[in-house]
């Protein structure tokens, strides 16, 4: 009993904590969300569809180009292929995150993977790194709220979506890049971290001239990730470990 | 069923087997090589920089700006300082530089 109640404060503290980690992530998508019901809207969804594709992809930037082929008229199959496209790197993220939760029950496993999203998995990835064990109560405490406030600001981005003001103006374009550069420097003290990060920087830059979106992110992260394959395992500090 | 319905449930398929497939891919193996490890432990640094750098080249001085102060902030504070300072800094920025 006692130990039962102990292992329950413990999932409760640990669900909290993830929370608190979460809110920079829910700060920073929201402008994304409303704005995405605003042009899924004008886009000829209706407010349902919008908050049905933000509850099932639950995926900002794939969702923003899927809407945008749509009020464009392009072919279906295209449309779902480009969303595939946009979200491909979460193939590598599921990849790395599988060693972390690898001890969870595998429908706590098919949950987790459903909302792993960048910031989910950078910050899951850091807590991995400083030796701690991502626990599922944890994991849900960061991805919960950061999935029902998008989904809830989806639906109302699409009923009041010609409310919104100036974006430009806000800064609202601007605030993911801002964040995804926190992540990134979150992440300095890993081993190669500078030359892949150069790397992935001139590979996604040269194929966004040249290829084009979304294209330049898989491009972009496989640079990266094969450069840190390619050097010789002591560098990457691999082999230090136990 | 509605065609945008498909789209949608077609997308969310497409978006959760990413979401599995790298670890699917993965487990797999018994043995992870080192060299494998080392580019798993590449890919938040690799991934998170194709989501800034193309956006950082093709903006301004004051998402520059912006970037710069949440960069150095980033050295010290947490996350949500960071974040917050450069978002400050881009709004204020904007105002003066459009």
């Amino acid at each position: 009993m006692l130990a039962e109640a102990i292992s329950e404060n413990r999932a409760k503290s640990d669900f909290w904590q993830g929370v608190r980690l979460s809110m920079p992530v829910v700060v920073a998508s929201a402008p994304f969300a409303l704005l995405f019901g605003a042009i899924a809207v004008d886009n000829g969804f209706s407010v349902l569809e919008a908050f049905l594709m933000s509850a099932m992809v639950f995926g900002g930037a794939s969702q923003m180009v899927g809407i945008e082929l749509f009020g464009q008229h392009v072919a279906p199959w295209l449309i779902v292929l480009s969303i595939f496209a946009v979200n491909f790197r979460h193939v590598l993220y599921s990849a790395g995150i599988g060693r972390r939760i690898a001890h969870w029950p595998l429908v706590q496993q098919a949950v987790g993977y459903f909302i792993l999203t960048d910031p989910q998995f950078a910050v899951a990835e850091r807590k991995a790194e400083a030796g701690e064990t991502v626990g599922f109560a944890w994991y849900m405490g960061l991805g919960l709220p950061v999935y029902v406030f998008w989904v809830t600001e989806s639906a109302l981005g699409a009923v009041f979506g010609k409310l919104i003001p100036d974006t430009h103006a806000l800064g609202i374009d601007f605030l993911l890049p801002i964040y995804f550069l926190g992540l990134v420097m979150s992440f300095r003290k890993r081993p190669l971290w500078l030359p892949v990060v150069v790397a992935s920087a001139v590979a996604s830059i040269i194929a966004y001239k040249t290829v084009g979106s979304p294209w330049h992110v898989s491009i972009g992260a496989v640079a990266g990730v094969l450069l840190a394959v390619i050097l010789p395992p002591h560098h990457s500090g691999v082999e230090a470990r136990p | 069923m509605s065609t945008t319905l498909w789209i949608i449930i077609a997308g969310a398929i497409a978006t959760y087997l990413t979401r599995i497939g790298g670890h699917l891919v993965i487990s797999r193996f018994e043995n992870i090589h080192p060299r494998v490890e080392a580019g798993l432990n590449a890919v938040p640094a690799a991934v998170l920089t194709t989501l800034v750098a193309p956006a950082a080249l093709g903006a301004g001085p004051a998402e520059w700006a912006a970037l710069i102060v949440a960069g150095l902030v980033s050295l010290r504070g947490g996350l949500m300082a960071m974040f917050l300072a450069g978002a400050a800094v881009l709004v204020l920025a904007r105002q003066f530089a459009g």
